[in-house]
């Protein structure tokens, strides 16, 4: 589904401070696979996520996206792979806070211009399969951190993505609510809906859930399985 | 086009979600450009309106007025001169008028007494206007004394009190017949203060000038355009005092405002980066903030141009009456009609909501660029 060629990631290159976040990473993302990025705080995780994502483009290497290369494509293009193709849940998740649960689901469908009726029965639909319908006009800000995250994973959802990206999933959350979080990743692996993550967190790592842990560490892949 | 049309709206659904999200920021944004473009307005009405006013009560004065000069000062009209004016070719007619200052110092104002063209009243009565009628408490058939300058008492009926349509320039008049006038001033006989002529081509009224210069060379010809053109100064020079002195309180106005509106709060740039995250686009974003920055002062500009056309037009510009119109002594107390430039209207609009909405552009588009990928890192 995605490879990832020869890519190297500079930051503040040229500059005193220039620091190499991904230095020479060949992978390939399978499609209908839950494939976690493991290592240590700094070891290029994040970075990988937002190349992968198109939320960043790399220094040096190539990406491809179902064999085309999108590595050089200026960002309207980017932004439109984004919104067509990925599902993002952030660390922090992000949501906007004033808006309700509802409000922030739909956010990403509007620059898609389909008929209102259409997103509001889609975030109900998705609302309700993560157990969060009786939250839906709630701000974002009154809900606690796991119906947070449920409403990060429905506002991924709900262009209908190929894949699911998500940065450390379960490090805002306690064990009961990480293990609501695999029970969740675990359904949408059922669909055989794609999944990419980073996480340290064992939990998520050693699930049967995934499929395949990438080891990354000083932005090189060390190990894989 | 349908896929347009649904974009643009979900863009102002959420431009109006997110006013509303910052409620008492925008709020008092909005006060604030609001009392701003009220003031301006306020000085912008009163003055344009106090010009088309004085241009309106000007328009039936005579078009030309000669003043005899001795020395360089204004002199009367001695007897036999009028004829020396003999035959112009334009001046429809001659006519020789009577009027002067008188102070009042039961009032402490100066009023005007005229002799009218025609229309006098009887010997022994007067015409006032409705400034004299308010300030003396003056009715129809009441009687008022003035002592005259060689210190006579002169009593006087008031026959009749001036309409309030023209009190912009009658507030202080005093309308009386010829007899009393040259009566209460000593005036000697067969003497005036100044000719008017009427021309009733404009385009003549330049020669009929040059002509009496030259038939007359000790007079001074006036032209009513002149009288105009002074009153437009006048009220443009105290629009400038007014707009002077308001100056630094619209400054302060103005960048309070222009802080607002440029200045980005941490939460509004993490919501820039999360909305191009998701999906947004650079274009989208600014134009959705570009709209909620548009939707602000042109609020403003409207509340602020009702309001002060309700000031100028409804409450007599009570804040600023003293200074704009400061007439004389005695304020005159009208009614102005309401007038609307469109020009001067387009220039407040273009210099209170064109720099509002560029200011809340030049942030957004610097935030909007960025790259998206610092969403991930917070």
């Amino acid at each position: 589904m995605i490879e990832l060629h020869a890519i190297r990631k500079a930051f503040n290159q040229g500059r005193e401070n220039e620091l190499w976040a991904l230095d020479g990473i060949d992978l390939h993302i399978e499609a209908q696979k839950v494939t976690a990025l493991r290592g240590p705080s700094g070891s290029g995780k994040t970075t990988l996520l937002t190349l992968v994502g198109c939320l960043a483009r790399p220094t040096e290497g190539r990406v491809r996206l179902a064999g085309e290369d999108i590595s050089g494509l200026p960002e309207c293009f980017l932004t439109e792979i984004r919104r067509r193709r990925f599902g993002f849940v952030f660390q922090q998740f992000n949501l906007i806070k004033g808006l309700s649960a509802l409000d922030n689901i739909i956010l990403p469908a509007y620059p898609t211009g389909r008929p209102r009726k259409q997103l509001l029965e889609r975030a109900e639909e998705l609302l309700a399969r993560l157990k969060l319908g009786h939250r839906r006009a709630a701000k974002v800000e009154w809900l606690s951190g796991g119906e947070q995250q449920r409403v990060a994973i429905c506002r991924a959802l709900i262009n209908d993505p190929e894949l699911l990206i998500a940065d450390e999933p379960t490090a805002n959350l306690d064990t009961h609510l990480a293990k609501e979080f695999m029970a969740i990743l675990e359904g949408l692996a059922g669909e055989g809906r794609s999944i990419l993550l980073s996480s340290h967190d064992p939990l998520v790592t050693e699930s049967d859930v995934v499929d395949r842990v990438v080891e990354m560490r000083d932005g090189r892949i060390v190990d894989e399985r | 086009m349908k896929l347009w049309l649904a974009r643009r709206r979900y863009l102002i659904d959420f431009t109006l979600l997110a006013l509303a999200r910052r409620k008492t920021r925008n709020l008092g944004l909005l006060l604030v450009y609001t009392v701003l473009v009220f003031m301006l307005a306020s000085v912008t009405l009163y003055s344009h309106a106090l010009r088309q006013e004085a241009a309106r009560v000007l328009a039936n004065s005579p078009e030309v007025i000669v003043q005899r000069m001795v020395a360089g000062r204004h002199d009367l009209i001695p007897p036999g001169y009028i004829e020396k004016i003999g035959r112009i070719r334009g001046v429809q007619t001659r006519e020789a008028r009577l009027w002067g200052y008188y102070y009042d110092a039961v009032t402490r104002a100066n009023y005007t007494f005229m002799v009218p063209a025609q229309g006098a009243p009887a010997a022994g009565e007067i015409v006032v206007g409705p400034a004299l009628e308010r300030s003396r408490g003056l009715a129809k058939s009441n009687g008022i004394s003035f002592r005259s300058y060689s210190g006579k008492l002169h009593t006087f009926v008031v026959a009749d009190v001036l309409p309030q349509a023209s009190e912009l320039v009658s507030a202080d008049l005093v309308l009386m017949s010829e007899e009393s006038f040259r009566a209460f001033f000593d005036y000697p006989a067969g003497h005036y203060t100044d000719i008017a002529l009427s021309v009733a081509n404009p385009l003549e009224v330049r020669n009929v000038a040059l002509k009496l210069a030259a038939a007359l060379p000790d007079a001074r010809p006036i032209l009513r355009d002149e009288v105009l053109r002074t009153y437009a100064s006048i009220f443009d020079w105290r629009e400038g005092i007014v707009l002077a002195l308001l100056s630094a309180a619209i400054l302060a106005f103005g960048i309070l405002a222009w802080d607002k509106a440029s200045g980005l709060s941490a939460e509004e740039k993490r919501e820039i980066g999360i909305l191009k995250a998701i999906g947004w686009e650079t274009g989208d974003v600014i134009k959705m903030k570009f709209w909620e920055g548009l939707l602000v002062s042109l609020t403003a500009f409207l509340l602020g141009f009702v309001a002060a056309y309700v000031h100028v037009f409804h409450f007599a510009a009570a804040l600023f009456e003293p200074v704009l119109k400061g007439w004389a002594v005695l304020y005159p107390r009208f009614q102005l009609t309401p007038q609307i430039d469109g020009l001067q209207v387009a220039t407040l609009f273009f210099f209170t909501v064109v720099p509002y909405a560029a200011a809340v552009l030049v942030p957004i588009w610097k935030a909007a660029i960025t790259d998206p990928d610092s969403v991930m890192r917070w």
